[in-house]
């Protein structure tokens, strides 16, 4: 049982990450109906922007790991991420925005393989090793299942998040905007909501979602290269396809099913079938409920 | 102007036949050896050792002027820690710069992807560090100056089971490389003929980030260590995981291991671990000696057991082409010449000298290959304690 608990434990921790990588997935799906196939590589880059930042700060050397420093390098890769998914929609995406959808997708395969080759070229593909920039401490739970103050970190600081992005698109004016582009696009314009900026906006909120994701990697598994961002890429659209894509509760609940799943096979069954999972629940879902497991209900897909 | 332009192709082929002309001549006063390794990549440490020990051995070989007055020029390839980038690099060594013999690999999985190359190609390859057993049976082409994973595995669950008193064992290798499946099996045979038992044998894959699955398993089976034979970045991440689930038990590993970066990965997680070498840096014979102050001078640093390694195949391959520019001066003379049914005989007795390599003084010990074209070296057991090592054992065939 205990064993099962620690499965249970580090399975949430690791489908914490997936679901904030799901959500940059699912938000621009929902405006844009656009799979944005170079997102796992924004949360490489999201992992290496905070690595750099870390370094630039001296962590380790010049100034003492603390949860300051850290907030301050993960708000600094969450900025370049935001900006580098806003350029990427600006110069990738918006110039086909009126092209076919194929034409819209093909576009996000060519920015995916443009930022691992630029990442081999930029960081070398040698795998770096990230600096600690808060100290590692396990901690007992009860029944002696253990976990570090890293992994309640990534687990504590993806709820904030995900708080914080559901109260922006329910609450504030921009969040209403956004949820009107979803709906209908034309006549969100007709209304005179500004249609471009929400969509550039959307993806700088996506892209520093990934990039919070890429931190929280780097602190729980140090090892980050610029072709980390393949498989949890795929697998976080899985899990937002699980929940429904375009809808954000349905991310949420479709990453943390894929991490636990994921845990539970590799503990249970082979590690051989980590990969293979994903794809299987990818195939029972869009068999039984094509829309995902929270899809077609919600109307206001965000 | 049309006069001008008809004469202007002619002079540019004169001129390209003048440049290759030179080149042919300035060509022949050396010999060209090509050497491919993983210069980047998730082993990178692997291959940028193995360049600076045959950098090493050739640069001091060529400033003695060489062998029969040629001097010895290394071509090098990386092939970014990849099985089908080194069969790329080899084939490019072989049929585009045209090497008189190839050094490399140290993984086996990128060993096993250029040997048939060489093979085929007639071209001998030496392996400074290959350890799997498949490597030399490719062909008659194929050498290595290390011991093979048998004797790695048996050596190990020995020392586990008689140095240690360990009698129950978990395994953790990973199952998409040839070096550590090999190995693991070799190790689980006789742990469990000296009586052993294997309390789970989990795996993982190169590249994976994430241990814990596998890792809690393992502790619920309460191994007492684990034998993770694997590659250094894989096994400094598991080192840290396993101690941050509680999984407090030593590990043992191979000759993977060996990389200046492991306890910088691991930092403190694999203090009361061990490994298997290929040597001891502090070894007090003066062959080893002067090998780790040549190296220090040169790159800063102390060379690990693969760049011992590399400097012995560079130094077994120099010797066969010594001995046949003795034995045989004109063979050795249309060694690098056109090819032609010469040069291949001249290759093909090169071939035979490195096969008849006896009592050659290396740094990792002396090497004589067998006829598995295999060398029959010690293993050398080193202890990790605050994040360093300390010399153990050496263990003879």
């Amino acid at each position: 049982m205990q064993e099962f608990f620690q499965q249970l434990a580090n399975g949430v921790a690791w489908g914490s990450i997936y679901a904030l990588i799901a959500l940059g997935y699912t938000m621009v799906y929902g405006i844009l109906r656009l799979i944005n196939f170079a997102h796992g590589d924004i949360y490489m880059v999201g992992a290496f922007a905070a690595y750099y930042l870390a370094r630039a700060m001296g962590v380790g050397t010049v100034v003492e790991a603390s949860p300051l420093v850290a907030a301050a390098v993960l708000l600094g890769s969450m900025v370049i991420c935001a900006a580098l998914g806003v350029l990427i929609e600006l110069f990738a995406y918006r110039p086909v925005r009126r092209s076919s959808r194929i034409t819209a997708l093909i576009t996000a395969i060519g920015v995916s393989l443009f930022l691992e080759n630029a990442g081999i070229r930029l960081f070398g593909a040698d795998p770096k090793f990230f600096p600690q920039v808060i100290a590692p401490r396990t901690i007992a739970l009860a029944g002696g299942v253990m976990v570090t103050n890293h992994q309640i970190m990534v687990v504590v600081v993806s709820v904030l998040l995900m708080v914080a992005l559901t109260l922006f698109i329910q609450k504030t004016r921009t969040g209403k905007a956004m949820r009107a582009v979803a709906f209908n696009r034309d006549a969100a314009s007709l209304m005179g909501i500004p249609v471009d900026r929400i969509i550039t906006i959307t993806f700088a909120i996506g892209s520093a979602l990934a990039a919070a994701a890429g931190f929280l990697v780097g602190l729980t598994n140090p090892k980050i290269e610029p072709l980390m961002g393949i498989m949890p890429g795929v697998k976080a659209f899985v899990a937002a396809v699980l929940g429904g894509i375009g809808s954000i509760p349905g991310a949420m609940i479709g990453g943390l099913v894929m991490g636990i799943s994921e845990y539970m096979v590799v503990g249970y069954i082979s590690s051989t079938y980590r990969d293979a999972i994903a794809f299987v629940i990818l195939i029972i879902v869009l068999l039984i409920k094509p829309t995902g497991l929270l899809g077609r209900n919600v109307t206001e897909k965000v | 102007m049309i006069r001008i332009r008809s004469v202007l192709p002619l002079f540019a082929i004169t001129l390209l036949c003048l440049a290759a002309l030179q080149g042919c001549a300035k060509r022949e006063t050396e010999i060209k050896v090509g050497e491919y390794g993983s210069l980047t990549g998730s082993t990178a440490t692997f291959g940028i050792s193995s360049k600076n020990g045959i950098e090493l051995y050739v640069d001091n070989l060529n400033v003695q002027g060489g062998i029969g007055g040629k001097k010895i020029h290394v071509l090098v390839e990386d092939d970014q820690s990849k099985p089908e980038e080194a069969a790329t690099a080899v084939n490019k060594l072989i049929a585009q710069d045209g090497v008189v013999a190839v050094l490399g690999e140290v993984a086996s999985s990128r060993s096993l992807a250029a040997a048939p190359i060489c093979q085929s190609a007639g071209v001998p390859m030496i392996s400074p560090s290959s350890t799997n057993p498949r490597v030399t049976d490719i062909g008659d082409q194929i050498f290595r100056v290390c011991y093979i994973d048998p004797f790695q595995g048996m050596v190990i669950a020995r020392f586990a089971k008689n140095t240690l008193h360990f009698s129950k064992a978990a395994v953790f290798r990973d199952n998409k490389n040839d070096y550590s499946v090999g190995l693991a099996n070799f190790f689980t045979d006789s742990f469990r003929g000296m009586g052993g038992t294997i309390v789970t044998d989990q795996s993982y894959s190169e590249g994976d980030q994430d241990f814990k699955a596998q890792l809690t398993v393992i502790k619920s089976k309460k191994p007492e260590f684990i034998f993770i034979p694997g590659y250094y970045t894989e096994v400094g991440l598991i080192a840290r995981q396993a101690r941050e689930l509680g999984l407090n038990v030593p590990m043992l590993g191979g000759d993977g291991w060996v990389s200046e970066r492991l306890l910088e990965i691991a930092q403190d997680a694999l203090n009361g671990s061990y490994l298997v070498n290929h040597y001891w840096e502090q070894d007090p014979n003066p062959l080893v000696q002067g090998f780790v102050q040549s190296y220090h001078k040169r790159y800063k640093g102390t060379p690990d057991g693969l760049a011992a390694l590399a400097y012995d195949a560079a130094g077994v391959l120099a010797n066969a082409m010594q001995r046949l520019s003795t034995e045989d001066p004109k063979a050795f003379e249309t060694l690098s010449g056109p090819p032609n049914a010469e040069q291949k005989a001249a290759r093909a007795k090169l071939r035979d000298l490195i096969a008849a390599t006896r009592d050659y003084p290396g740094v990792t010990g002396k090497i004589t290959l067998d006829e598995h074209r295999n060398a029959v070296k010690p293993a050398v057991f080193l202890g990790i304690e605050n994040r360093g090592y300390k010399f153990v054992a050496t263990v003879e065939p």
